[in-house]
């Protein structure tokens, strides 16, 4: 059976978006270290940029193996699925101006295989951004502390800010937080432990 | 039969106005026939006998026009002498997914010209998938004095400034509906176009289109209107606004919102709230852009009497969904995003159990990696809910054939079922097994089936299915599946009232294609892209079927001998003379 496909413009990229750990890998040794940190932002940024195939990714990222078998980038059927034109137009319109001021933002957590998308918009604080991600993955991140971290967890909410830098989540101002946060991604086990120590 | 397209193919004499003679058997008839109102019926109707033929055609007013290449302008006017309204559908339905290339065809424009020419009192036109130019809008405004309704629902060719003549020039307008069109934004002054003295508009539909408008026009213009019962806003009139259109219009029955989700004040929260408590008679609601969990409850008064909510545009959260189905007792249609989730759908089992017609559309149809939306969970529980549920457009990422089994079980008076598994050739997520059997379950237990969209892994056994049992169906969609000729040949033989069948990406090659041979005539369409048709196929089909149309579209770079687009129909008028030169008719 034949599968006519084309390749569109607005390519989806997010199949070739890195991350370190496979989906639903939750062994540590795959997780990033703080020393690897900036591979790791240098080579989303390659990703994100180049409409290269995921196995540019892989050596650049010196990644698991199993990366290479990954899937490449699914490319998008025309006419599939069969949702009219203008309905697509009217709800990307709204994506697009939302994404633009940076309040949508992805949420990945360590051990999930995929990813969830929240409106920071909403949340007037820290407290309430927390609970929700807490609901939202059913687990807890523990009480924040400005010296040492997330504790009472294994889970620290991080995320990667304007710079690229990868900070934890209650460190800065909400208003500055909310402004600046590109992604969350929410740590799991020693290396989220580690991130308190200053 | 289906309509009228095949009867027109008479004698001529028989058309001749002449012969209509004025004896009071024919009067007294014309009279009862005028009663009739279904195209269908009154198809039946001219085929008893010769008189029976004269009195309908002098009677009917409107008439319905499935497919616009089945038949000419002049033969519908020769036979049709009295018309007032007309609905007209163009290119074929994939074109709402781009698979059908730009300047197809389909244009209003040759219809237009003998219609001022034979009716010039024409009252209605409602166009689907046609093309129409500004030039022709103003032709219309132009030639016919009566005018008053237009409703165009995903045509193209047209921009605002067509728009702003029918507002200038069509006095006695009542009603102007413009869906979903590939339409040309210029801007939104065509609303201002209305005169000052007119008063007429009952039905004002422009929720698809971007620019902003001219409020205050918009004001008084609803404000002088007052037999206004449908009134759909795009999503540039604010929540304020929409206070102050409502506020003159307590009688609307119909209305669509802008946008949902302005920053109110306690006080403007409030006006708006009173003012939608006294909005007793609306009955259907959509637009809420945007809507927010915050202003929804304001809507609470007018969900007691709600039958349609739609609330494709408005990204909800399946607690907020919850809270304001729970204010919706009375509600017959309901359409969502997936954003509400298996849970939103339990919600709605458990508040709206006269539901008889579900559709939910995917918020984020391309986006692989997130993974929401509803699952087989949320379908299986508002079957539970909703008994009387007959038509179902379901969009999701996951499905089992056992899920599909229990939902039938439940409503089992399914009319419409579409189903779309998003992944192509997707299995039972759980037993890997094809989806054969959850539409064999369909087509088992609902009889009254008339619309199927198939999707999922399938082999033949599907289609084996339905040919046995739907044998109410008309119109089938299917898309990557299917294993062999069989499984396209089953369809063709079984099923009696098959008018509409259309395929993407199927292995169904020239052996099921000319299985239909017997069987196109009676059938509005096929249409079949991306399968395994020839050039030699369908020139073999044209060849034997003389009375079918049978027109290929060929892909940049496939083989010379592919036939890559099909699209077969009947038609009394002959092959296409308005053909692109990218449209070959065998």
């Amino acid at each position: 059976m034949e599968r006519r496909v084309n390749y569109q413009n607005d390519l989806n990229l997010k199949a070739t978006e890195l991350r370190l750990g496979l989906p639903g890998s939750d062994e540590p040794e795959k997780q990033s270290t703080p020393c690897i940190r900036n591979n790791k932002r240098s080579s989303s940024e390659i990703s994100e940029e180049s409409r290269s195939k995921s196995s540019y990714c892989v050596t650049e990222a010196g990644k698991d193996d199993h990366q290479d078998t990954a899937p490449p980038v699914k490319a998008q059927v025309v006419g599939w699925p069969p949702i009219r034109s203008y309905r697509k137009n009217c709800l990307q319109t709204k994506n697009n101006e939302v994404e633009g001021a940076g309040m949508y933002v992805k949420v990945s957590v360590d051990g999930a295989p995929y990813l969830r998308k929240i409106d920071l918009k909403v949340y007037r604080s820290y407290a309430g951004l927390l609970k929700a991600l807490e609901n939202m993955f059913k687990l807890t991140v523990g009480a924040y502390s400005e010296r040492e971290g997330y504790n009472g967890s294994d889970y620290a909410p991080t995320y990667e800010d304007k710079d690229g830098d990868w900070m934890l989540v209650g460190d800065v101002p909400w208003e500055m937080f909310i402004s600046s946060c590109k992604r969350l991604r929410i740590m799991k086990g020693s290396e989220a432990r580690g991130l308190g120590c200053v | 039969m289906e309509s009228s397209e095949v009867n027109m193919s008479r004698d001529s004499s028989e058309l001749d106005e002449s012969a209509r003679g004025s004896s009071s058997p024919d009067l007294a008839l014309e009279r009862v026939l005028s009663l009739l109102k279904s195209h269908r019926d009154r198809s039946s109707v001219s085929l008893v006998c010769k008189d029976w033929y004269n009195a309908e055609r002098w009677s009917r007013t409107h008439v319905f026009i499935g497919n616009c290449y089945s038949v000419s302008p002049e033969i519908v006017a020769r036979r049709f002498p009295k018309i007032r309204s007309v609905t007209l559908k163009g290119k074929p339905r994939f074109s709402d997914f781009n698979l059908v290339p730009q300047n197809w065809g389909a244009d209003i424009h040759p219809w237009l010209v003998v219609f001022a020419a034979k009716y010039p009192f024409l009252e209605e036109l409602r166009l689907k998938r046609m093309t129409i130019s500004d030039e022709s809008l103003e032709f219309l405004a132009v030639s016919f004095p009566n005018f008053k309704a237009l409703s165009l629902l995903s045509c193209d060719g047209f921009s605002t400034d067509g728009l702003a003549i029918i507002a200038t020039h069509c006095k006695n307008l009542t009603e102007l509906d413009i869906q979903e069109n590939g339409i040309d934004d210029k801007g939104g002054s065509w609303l201002s176009c209305f005169p000052e003295s007119f008063t007429s508009l009952e039905a004002l539909n422009f929720a698809n289109l971007t620019s902003d408008i001219n409020f205050d026009a918009l004001e008084r213009l609803v404000g002088r209107c007052k037999s206004m019962r449908v009134l759909k806003v795009n999503r540039s009139i604010s929540l304020e606004q929409l206070q102050r259109l409502l506020v003159n219009a307590l009688q609307l029955a119909e209305l669509g919102t802008g946008s949902f989700s302005q920053e109110l004040t306690f006080r403007q929260y409030e006006e708006l709230e009173s003012t939608l408590s006294s909005s007793k008679n609306i009955h259907t609601l959509s637009g809420l852009w945007e809507a927010k969990g915050l202003h929804l409850p304001a809507l609470y008064p007018v969900c007691t009497h709600l039958t349609f909510l739609s609330l494709s545009y408005a990204p909800l959260q399946s607690g907020e969904l919850a809270k304001l189905l729970a204010h919706c007792p009375q509600l017959r249609r309901l359409w969502v995003l997936d954003t509400v989730e298996d849970e939103g759908l339990e919600a709605v089992g458990s508040s709206c159990p006269l539901l008889e017609e579900l559709r939910v559309f995917p918020a984020d149809p391309f986006d692989e990696d997130i993974i929401h939306g509803v699952t087989e969970a949320g379908f299986v529980a508002v079957s539970y809910g909703c008994p009387r549920l007959h038509y179902v457009l379901y969009f999701c990422r996951q499905m089992t054939n056992a899920a599909v089994a229990t939902i039938v079980q439940n409503c089992p008076d399914f009319t419409h079922f579409r189903l779309c598994i998003m992944d192509p050739g997707q299995p039972d997520y759980l037993t890997n097994e094809p989806m054969d059997e959850a539409f064999g379950a369909v087509v088992k237990t609902c009889t009254k089936l008339q619309r199927l969209s198939v999707s999922g892994l399938l082999t033949d056994l599907t289609f084996e299915y339905i040919g046995r049992y739907a044998k109410n169906l008309e119109t089938l969609s299917v898309a990557f599946a299917g294993s062999s000729d069989w499984g396209m040949q089953c369809v063709l033989t079984g099923c009696p009232k098959l008018r509409k069948l259309e395929i993407r990406d199927c292995p169904f090659g020239n052996a099921a294609l000319l299985s239909g041979l017997d069987k196109y005539e009676s059938m509005r369409s096929l249409w079949m892209s991306a399968c395994h048709v020839t050039m030699d196929g369908c020139r073999q089909l044209a060849r034997e079927m003389p009375r079918l149309n049978v027109e290929v579209m060929k892909e940049d770079g496939s083989d010379d001998s592919e036939a890559d687009k099909v699209y077969v129909y009947r038609s009394i008028a002959g092959p296409r003379r308005d053909a692109p030169p990218f449209v070959l008719t065998l």
